[in-house]
């Protein structure tokens, strides 16, 4: 907490220290530095300024007081009780946080008719389940939600809350941490504990090129999203430990104002566009029937399958399934090229993927530039071998 | 019916190096824009008024720069805007952003129905929407992509879930935040651009807000404080492997476990 101020008289060279500023919150105004609303105390002036701009602390008003403050908890995510994996590695995570400050761990059940599913997460570590269970939390409500949530850190009162940024987690998570008037940190990559129960928060910002550390020293509770799949899920235990507590309050607590009407099922997302992950077909197969092979790969990895040009004149494919400058453009998470010799058309269509695999058995196919990993073999020797393996992972072999 | 819409000048590109060595931050401030996601909330307020009548008022906040995304939203045809400025209100984390909007918001009129874009492609934390609806205690959904219709001062919405879609009826006044998607944004027009070019706005600082109280505001009023910044540690390589099919294989399936795309 505090401010910047000018040393006027300490500025050297005004133009230059106005380009020290990233974000343009430095004018001059009448030959004196004059600071905008841009600025966002990043301090980078302060630090390369040469003594001309200088940080005040303020007075801060009454620290919170920390040690009335336990646990780590976890919003345990679900819809009509199936509980969403993204809890599973959260509940792992707070474990290890919790152990660093000898913290117990706590989950958060909010639904209707979820105690059997309660039971569930008993074999993952956790010392309580607080389960409230109302009729009026059958359907996802974010008012009515806000409301139990509150119930549940009036009276248990965690240092830090951990929910995963799933579609509900991500518009719960941001009112309840308003209600408190406390800090919501979205979509951590990292989490890390202090000795003073100080929950360190590290996210991408500015669009994923620049890490960000982030503390909130003064409030509680922390609170933090995390999105599926970044942290490891812990093991299932077979034998349960820890003990399930009703959460219980008055229905008249409940106020809201939305009604839903129904719900029902998403259609399947069918677009290249929108998929995470991709097996691309190229010229390297040998005939039309060989595309079994890459959907049967995209299958077992739940993605979809797309293709290079030449295979949608060749009438093999649908035009919708089409990466390129004359096709679509993608972002999976995965991207696995089969026999795609890499033409700068193509490239250009999916070079930003987050990993990219490509098999070809030319050593000098240009896919490999682009390619994290670059494959240098018989597709027809790989990928039939691969499928197994994965189905043998996951236990359907 | 009023609508209101809240919008952001963003960076117009997401480029930002660190300089390994000096660790400053290396930001091309050249152009900035409209935050893309919303275009999106712009023309399903633009919609809702061709069809049910009334007016859309923008409103953003930033530094006085900021305000060139109300004349954009002008060329596409809102009616009124409004700029949050304040140098008080600068280091906003989410929580102070979304109180100063709250209190921006009441300073601004009574609106019915208040459209956010679903994130910012510069914040990316989509959080801003749900926290101002707290502030103003006003009901909210989120991530929606259908607007089915309004009726008797209600709004009828599809909200998208993970692998459901929640059918809503929220009374008015309320918030949604909508997907990219959910309509296409219109161009604006030049001619609409030349007859707004000299519209007046409205110009907010703390003394206008009902609560001026500067420790609610800025980086007083910020739970979170950012440590430090610093670059990521690139997991992207590049490496070629040769072998036999099998070896191959295994070596894909490993690294496919080891990032969690399979089991």
């Amino acid at each position: 907490m505090g401010k910047l101020v000018v040393h006027q008289e300490k500025v050297q060279d005004i133009q230059a220290l106005i380009k020290i500023c990233p974000f343009g919150a430095m004018e001059e105004k009448d030959g004196k530095i004059e600071i905008n609303a841009a600025c966002k105390l990043c301090k980078l002036c302060v630090k390369k300024g040469g003594g001309a701009m200088e940080y005040v602390e303020e007075e801060t008003g009454p620290k919170v007081d920390k040690s009335q403050w336990k646990g780590i908890a976890v919003y345990v995510d679900h819809v009509d009780g199936r509980i969403h994996p993204v809890t599973y590695e959260l509940i792992g995570k707070a474990r290890e946080l919790a152990g660093k400050i000898n913290h117990p761990v706590y989950a958060i059940f909010m639904g209707s008719n979820i105690e059997k599913q309660a039971e569930e997460i008993l074999h993952y570590g956790v010392d309580k389940v607080f389960v409230c269970d109302k009729k009026e939390l059958e359907a996802f409500n974010i008012e009515n939600y806000t409301t139990a949530f509150e119930e549940f850190i009036n009276k248990v009162k965690p240092s830090a809350i951990l929910v995963g940024a799933t579609p509900v987690g991500r518009q719960l998570a941001p009112r309840v941490a308003q209600r408190f008037h406390t800090g919501l940190t979205a979509d951590c990559t990292i989490l890390d504990m202090h000795e003073n129960t100080d929950l360190v928060q590290i996210r991408p910002a500015f669009g994923g090129n620049i890490m960000a550390e982030i503390l909130t020293p003064n409030n509680r509770p922390q609170m933090a999203t995390v999105r599926y799949k970044i942290m490891d899920a812990p093991k299932r235990n077979d034998q349960p430990s820890g003990s399930i507590e009703k959460l219980d309050f008055a229905s008249d607590k409940f106020t809201s104002r939305v009604q839903v009407l129904g719900i029902t099922k998403k259609p399947k997302e069918t677009s290249i566009e929108n998929a995470d992950v991709l097996v691309v077909a190229g010229r390297g197969l040998k005939k039309k029937e060989d595309l079994e092979l890459v959907k049967q790969l995209a299958e077992a990895l739940d993605g979809d399958v797309a293709c290079t040009r030449p295979l949608v004149e060749g009438g093999w494919m649908d035009a919708k399934c089409q990466i390129g400058l004359s096709g679509r453009t993608v972002r999976p998470k995965l991207i696995i090229t089969c026999g795609v010799s890499g033409a700068i058309q193509f490239v250009a269509g999916m070079e930003h993927s987050e990993q990219i695999f490509a098999i070809n058995s030319d050593p000098k196919a240009s896919i490999f530039k682009v390619a994290n990993y670059a494959v240098v073999g018989d597709l027809y020797e790989i990928v039939p071998k691969l499928i197994e393996q994965i189905k043998q992972g996951r236990g359907v072999a | 019916m009023e609508i209101l819409v809240c919008i952001k000048q963003v960076p117009g590109s997401n480029k930002v190096e660190v300089d390994p060595v000096t660790g400053v931050l290396k930001r091309n401030s050249a152009d900035a824009k409209m935050n893309p996601y919303d275009l999106f909330a712009l023309e399903t307020g633009l919609k809702l008024r061709e069809e049910y009548g009334g007016n859309v008022s923008v409103l953003t906040m930033g530094p006085p720069q900021a305000k060139a995304v109300l004349y954009e939203a002008f060329a596409m045809g809102a009616d009124k805007g409004a700029l949050i400025t304040d140098r008080k209100f600068g280091g906003a984390d989410v929580l102070a952003t979304s109180y100063t909007l709250s209190q921006g918001i009441r300073k601004f009129g009574k609106f019915d129905l208040i459209i956010c874009g679903l994130q910012t492609t510069d914040g990316d934390t989509a959080q801003v929407g749900p926290e101002v609806s707290e502030a103003l205690n006003i009901p909210c959904v989120c991530n929606v992509h259908k607007v089915d219709k309004v009726e008797d001062g209600n709004i009828i919405v599809d909200m998208e879930m993970s692998e459901d879609i929640e059918k809503l009826k929220v009374p008015f006044p309320c918030l949604i935040t909508v997907q990219k998607d959910i309509l296409e944004p219109r161009l604006p027009s030049y001619k609409k651009k030349k007859a707004t070019a000299d519209r007046g706005i409205d110009q907010y600082t703390l003394n206008d807000m009902e609560d001026k109280d500067e420790k609610h505001y800025g980086l007083n009023g910020s739970p979170t404080q950012v440590q430090r910044i610093f670059p990521p540690t690139s997991d992207k390589v590049q490496e070629t492997w040769t072998g036999t099919g099998e070896e191959l294989s295994n070596k894909i399936y490993e690294v496919l476990k080891k990032k969690k795309f399979t089991a």
